[in-house]
């Protein structure tokens, strides 16, 4: 069961081959399996089967979609009513949110089942999951290395098919990278397509929600439920959402394809370089026209983005103060003492440095040299974007400059570790849309093609990833021991 | 660019952040390399270029004035880590 896709699931599920407590349990049964991987931080089996049982009745009586009596699970930056939402920080050990997210509530009115919730990256700074205070996730490809992050529990969950989609959360790369690391299909919705209530704020206007699948196919039978105006969030953009899935078929004849040169520079890893390449001339022998464009302004985006995401970061997490939920610490002598002990007891390394990175950049004397001319810098890269994909319709390239790395290895240098994200940052500045697909394997571990698109043209992008993944089979690989 | 451990124990304040003193120098040295980091953006000529805050550019929705909140208070309270009569409770604040 667990191999088969989303559609395949509620077909079995509509001919009654099994029901959907069946299939909930067979996963539950799976996770147990293998918590070695340690995707999960709350799995929530009790709350599944209820789920489960519920969605029997609805199919029993044909009032069912696509996803009734469907086993996924949530990024644990969601708030979910009555199951832990940590964060993955110790902040929020003990938080049990008192609402639902908006996007939870869109799954559950969509009839899914929420097997648990996924471990991440403190906060989702981090970029392998190794920031999380419930500790590292193994990549089921090889489980001496990352996940990537900050979704590192959403795609090694979903590659180890302990569930058969998830959702994440996209910052500066935090579904593409993982995605890619671990071989599955991830989208990074426009800006403002999916709502953010209920998603714990890391950096305000470059979070945005998206699904993680081991399709095309099934990614946009998320995305349907996930996508759409939320008034609860004032950035929710007011505009129809299409039908994701109807244009999947469509041909690719025609596709402009723009490479963007600064995608192929130094620093990417030869076979990854090559592999992107096939995938590209797949794109050609599908109808797909090539041409080299530029974005002058790339290198630029990291340190851009280090400054706007920090900034906004320390805004944001102001709100943890031991007063009215989250951690508090032992006897404060004083209200100082105990903002600064709470504080300082149960946020990690890597979530202190950016508190401190944005608290400097918008401190006094410091403001219009660093924060006003990363908002600048920004503005120049979204032009670059905007230039770029009015010359072509699609850019493609690479995700990550490697495939995953070792466990340990990056976490004594913060910088290497944001280096990481150097194809995927560029694009949450701009705030558009980006997929990653499996597109190859150098040495058994996956490598992700990049393909990014004008805003809202997220159906197109999920065509133009169908459409290869028709030709090729790299989205079908399987870890080893995971089949 | 090179920030001190003050510096450091400065900003740490500002952002009432609690850092273990024998980490003050491994932060001094993270937050010194990211700013050389940051100073590559001077190689961008940002003159007449716009702030640009947020990728839509949109304006803050405007809604009518009603409360659309219900009452949570007890839900709310519940979660907090101490609580009386109804109140937070924090360190005594004036003497």
């Amino acid at each position: 069961m667990h191999n088969k896709t989303i559609t395949e699931l509620a077909k079995g599920l509509r001919n009654k081959e099994y029901s959907s407590v069946e299939l909930t349990q067979a996963y539950l049964d799976r996770i147990q399996k293998h918590q070695g991987l340690n995707c999960f931080i709350s799995v929530a089996e009790t709350y599944a089967l209820e789920q489960a049982k519920t969605a029997d009745i609805q199919l029993a009586s044909a009032d069912a979609g696509l996803l009734t009596g469907i086993p996924i699970a949530q990024k644990d930056i969601f708030c979910t009513q009555g199951i832990k939402t940590s964060c993955g920080s110790k902040m929020l050990d003990t938080f049990i949110a008192p609402y639902n997210a908006t996007v939870i509530e869109k799954f559950n009115a969509a009839g899914a089942v929420m097997l648990g919730k996924l471990n991440m990256d403190e906060f989702a700074m981090g970029s392998s999951n190794e920031t999380s205070f419930y500790g590292a996730v193994q990549n089921p490809w090889d489980i001496k290395t990352v996940p990537g992050g900050s979704s590192g529990g959403s795609a090694s969950a979903v590659a180890a098919r302990l569930t058969v989609a998830a959702t994440g959360t996209d910052t500066g790369g935090s579904i593409r990278q993982p995605a890619s690391l671990c071989g599955i299909t991830g989208l990074k919705p426009t800006y403002g397509r999916v709502s953010r209530y209920g998603m714990i704020a890391f950096a305000s206007s470059l979070d945005q929600g998206g699904p993680m699948a081991r399709s095309a196919e099934d990614a946009a039978i998320l995305m349907q439920a996930m996508a759409g105006f939320d008034s609860k969030d004032s950035t929710s953009v007011d505009k129809a959402v299409p039908n994701y899935s109807a244009g999947l078929n469509n041909s690719l004849e025609g596709l402009k394809i723009g490479l963007p040169k600064e995608f192929f520079g130094e620093g990417l890893n030869s076979d990854i370089a090559a592999a992107i390449e096939t995938a590209v001339n797949e794109y050609k022998k599908l109808g797909a026209e090539v041409k080299e464009v530029s974005l002058p302004n790339m290198k630029l985006a990291i340190p851009a983005y280090y400054v706007i995401a920090s900034a906004e970061c320390s805004a944001n997490l102001s709100r943890y103060d031991g007063v009215r939920y989250g951690y508090r610490c032992d006897n404060p002598t004083d209200l100082n003492d105990l903002y600064i002990r709470s504080r300082g007891e149960a946020f990690g390394a890597e979530v202190k440095r950016r508190i401190l990175m944005g608290t400097y950049a918008l401190s006094a004397g410091y403001y219009d040299a660093y924060y006003i001319k990363a908002q600048k810098v920004r503005r120049l890269i979204s032009e670059d974007f905007s230039k770029a994909l009015s010359e072509v319709d699609v850019l493609m390239g690479p995700v990550s400059p490697t495939t995953a790395f070792a466990i340990g290895a990056k976490t004594n240098d913060p910088i290497e570790m944001y280096l990481a994200d150097i194809y995927t940052i560029a694009v949450n500045l701009a705030g558009l849309p980006a997929m990653s697909l499996p597109a190859g394997l150098v040495d058994n571990k996956p490598v992700g093609l990049q393909v990014i698109g004008n805003y809202f043209t997220e159906e197109r992008l999920l065509n133009i990833a169908h459409q290869y993944q028709q030709v090729t089979d790299w989205h079908q690989q399987t870890p080893k021991g995971f089949e | 660019m090179s920030l001190t451990t003050d510096e450091v124990k400065k900003i740490a304040y500002l952002a009432r952040l609690g850092i273990d003193e024998t980490d003050i120098d491994a932060y001094a040295n993270d937050l010194s390399n990211m700013l050389d980091l940051m100073t590559q953006m001077g190689e961008a000529n940002t003159e007449n270029v716009k702030p640009m805050a947020h990728p839509m550019d949109q304006m803050q929705r405007l809604r009518p004035d009603v409360a659309t909140e219900e009452n949570q208070r007890e839900h709310f309270q519940a979660l907090a880590p101490q609580v009386e009569a109804g109140l937070y409770l924090v360190p005594k604040v004036l003497d």
